[in-house]
């Protein structure tokens, strides 16, 4: 095992795939010679030459709309959309038609393809740099919708992303590209799409998150226990869309309890459907409201003022004790 | 004839006045007032100096990544020093030196590219949208714009800017189709600066030139030395005059070379070979209009001397006015202003949240 960084580990993954399936290829903007903006798809075309590794004109949708037509031919096209912020051009043609081809053709086509994208914020970027959107391609159906929070599952996750056979949007969370390394196995290693995961064995209250925000979800948890003898379970959702909730019921279930926490704002954001989701299944355990912690209802601000945008350690501490008073 | 050339309105032309040696082309020598051109040198020069202390600011971490804009100056001023102020300017992201020549504060980029949207600001009475990151987006605002001055009637103009990369984008064919549909009064002004980051122009389209993507629209377009003030200027007036006149609009590519990074945070190293910068520094368009200034009798070594001084003051001053509102320690709730003209009740509740969030970490940070 080799310690990685999230960038590298999702190098390795496409490297892997790459090198067992030619069908597999890489499309987007300044991937190729340059390898990508954050070098997430470095040396990669040194690899597998332009053919494989393609350098495309500045144009999202063209990106997206040919990937659909390379899917539907038999290949398998990941798309790198430099910043989330840039992905609304691809919109159109992944909710008319990648999303939808195979209900259209009654199961005759599939558009395996996946959209890789950085998002989130926290690093000091200009306008359309920071967001977190994926509650538009989580409510859009026929659309897989991932978030990996570490170098480790984000790998397993991205070889996962890469053989689905429907088209998988993949958000990054470019604050975690270089925050830490962990042990990422050469050999093979996949991780099923559409299954939270529990992070943390705990009674008293479950805190439910994802991505770049389970850095301080963890770090609350650490000083929750510390301080004040409170015991939460985590869970981190992995894949946001479809959401799977067996694991978040029978957990708060167990604690009664539940904190979510996202970046993205809160207003139908992926808190909202958890919050939901809880209210169908688990009623009559809860013994608390439900808190949400998550960033504010407003275009994200520039960096100057971003650290108040975005939740932290205290305000999820916070939140947690609010709570476990009731 | 079962086959035959189609006639079409426009040709592709090339224009170049001043040449990177020098030589002036007498005959296509515009009539420009003595005023401008010392004024669009003086911008320039001007340009070329923000710009080396905005990465000297950014190295220092005093601002954040922008896009620096050195080599473009001539593409840039030469095109806005055209427009009336009642016109309407649209740029992209790396028009810096046009939106200073058209009244935009310097600090505000300052404090822009420092992290405060603040920096955004747009003066009343200044008509141009702020910068648009996205890349090609903007042009279709441009084209509204126009739509809108024709339904009013007036006789104003609209001028937008985008690179190289942003045609390949959908969106830039169809605000040239607009504009060509309702003879909008636009001028369409490509930075053509070789490269969109890492990719070079000719992964941008299979065409020549980007000036004949305005021929599948039916409107005219005509590929300029970007580097030569004169030929952008003279460029730009026609086009504009064309706009102010009911004829429509024009795209203009300026042919032109991005010097610098494309932002603090590009290694150009990595795709682009230092040959090719160096052949390019050859054809910088600040030393040619200088070296055309002077032979005018317009401008001396001492008053260039004089002039780096005044400039470096002015730069300083803008820094300073930036810093000091940096340093003064802003509220951080303003960001929830101008999300909406009235802040609905939902949001005054999560500003009064975030208000007491703020609170609670500052007596955290007491404890620590
Ligand atoms: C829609 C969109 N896609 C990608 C980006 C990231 N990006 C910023 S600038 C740029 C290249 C732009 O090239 P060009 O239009 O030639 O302008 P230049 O940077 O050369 O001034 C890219 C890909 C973006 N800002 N917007
Ligand atoms: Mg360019």
């Amino acid at each position: 095992m080799t310690k990685m960084t999230m960038v590298e580990a999702l190098n390795l993954a496409m490297r892997q795939e790459m090198e067992k399936d030619d069908r597999v290829i890489i499309l987007g903007e300044d991937v190729g010679v340059d390898g990508g903006v954050f070098r997430v798809t470095d040396s990669l075309i040194s690899t597998f030459g332009e053919q494989r590794v393609v350098d495309t004109p500045l144009a999202e949708s063209g990106i997206i709309g040919t990937s659909i037509g390379m899917a539907v031919y038999g290949l398998r096209p990941v798309c790198e959309i430099q910043f989330s912020g840039f992905s609304y051009y691809i919109f159109h043609q992944l909710e008319a038609h990648a999303a939808r081809l195979r209900h259209r053709s009654q199961g005759r086509f599939h558009v395996p393809l996946v959209v890789r994208t950085p998002c989130g914020g926290g690093v000091r970027a200009l306008e359309h740099h920071s967001e977190s959107r994926e509650a538009y391609y989580a409510h859009t159906p026929g659309v897989k919708m991932v978030i990996p929070s570490g170098p480790r599952n984000a790998r397993a996750l991205l070889v996962s992303a890469i053989r689905d056979p429907d088209p998988v949007v993949f958000f990054e969370p470019k604050a975690l590209y270089r925050a830490f390394r962990e042990e990422v196995p050469e050999e093979e290693e996949s991780m099923p799409l559409g299954q939270p995961q529990l992070v943390r064995e705990g009674d008293d209250v479950t805190i439910i998150s994802y991505g770049a925000m389970m850095v301080p979800v963890l770090e609350a948890a650490d000083s929750l226990k510390e301080k004040d003898g409170i015991v939460a379970e985590i869970i981190d959702l992995l894949t946001i869309s479809p959401l799977d909730d067996t694991l978040i019921a029978s957990s708060v279930q167990k604690t009664g309890r539940a904190v979510v926490v996202h970046e993205a704002p809160r207003s139908f954001g992926p808190g909202a459907e958890l919050v939901a989701r809880l209210v169908e299944k688990s009623f009559y355990y809860l013994e608390a409201p439900v808190k949400r912690v998550t960033g504010y209802d407003i275009v994200y601000p520039l960096f100057a003022r971003e650290k108040a945008y975005m939740p932290d350690t205290g305000k999820i501490v916070q939140a947690v004790k609010e709570t476990l008073e009731v | 004839m079962p086959r035959s050339e189609i006639e079409l309105p426009y040709r592709i032309e090339y224009l170049s006045i001043l040449d990177e040696n020098g030589n002036l082309d007498k005959e296509l020598e515009p009539d420009i007032p003595d005023d401008i051109l010392v004024k669009l040198h003086r911008e320039m020069l001007s340009g070329r100096r923000f710009d080396e202390r905005m990465l000297n600011l950014q190295r220092q971490g005093r601002i954040g990544t922008f896009p620096p804009i050195k080599g473009q100056e001539a593409s840039q001023l030469g095109a806005v020093a055209t427009l009336k102020n009642s016109d309407w300017m649209v740029p992209a992201f790396r028009e810096a030196l046009a939106e200073f020549w058209r009244g935009k504060p310097r600090e505000n980029f300052i404090l822009f590219y420092g992290g405060y949207d603040e920096g955004g600001a747009v003066e009343e009475g200044r008509n141009d949208l702020p910068v648009a990151i996205p890349v090609g987006s903007q042009m279709l605002h441009a084209v509204g714009i126009g739509m809108g001055i024709q339904y009013r009637r007036k006789d104003d103009v609209v001028m937008t800017f985008f690179g190289d990369g942003a045609t390949s984008e959908g969106d830039f064919h169809e605000a040239l189709n607009f504009a060509g549909v309702f003879q909008a009064p636009v001028i369409f002004i490509c930075q053509n600066n070789q490269w969109a980051i890492s990719v070079p122009r000719s992964r941008q389209t299979h065409a020549k030139t980007l000036a004949q993507k305005a021929l599948a629209h039916g409107l005219p377009g005509i590929q300029v030395d970007g580097n030569d003030v004169l030929a952008v200027y003279a460029a730009a007036r026609e086009a504009v005059e064309r706009a102010r006149t009911g004829k429509g609009p024009t795209l203009i590519e300026c042919f032109t070379y991005r010097m610098s990074l494309h932002t603090t945070a590009d290694d150009p190293k990595k795709y682009r070979s230092e040959d090719e910068v160096k052949e390019w520094e050859k054809r910088d368009p600040i030393p040619r209009f200088q070296a055309y200034l002077t032979q005018k009798g317009l401008l001396t070594d001492e008053v260039v001397e004089q002039l780096e001084a005044d400039i470096a003051q002015e730069i300083q001053g803008a820094i300073d006015r930036a810093e000091k509102l940096m340093a003064r320690e802003v509220d951080p709730l303003d960001m929830f202003n101008h999300t909406f003209a009235e802040l609905p009740p939902s949001l005054i509740l999560q500003r009064q949240e975030a208000e007491l969030d703020l609170s609670l970490r500052k007596e955290e940070d007491r404890h620590d």
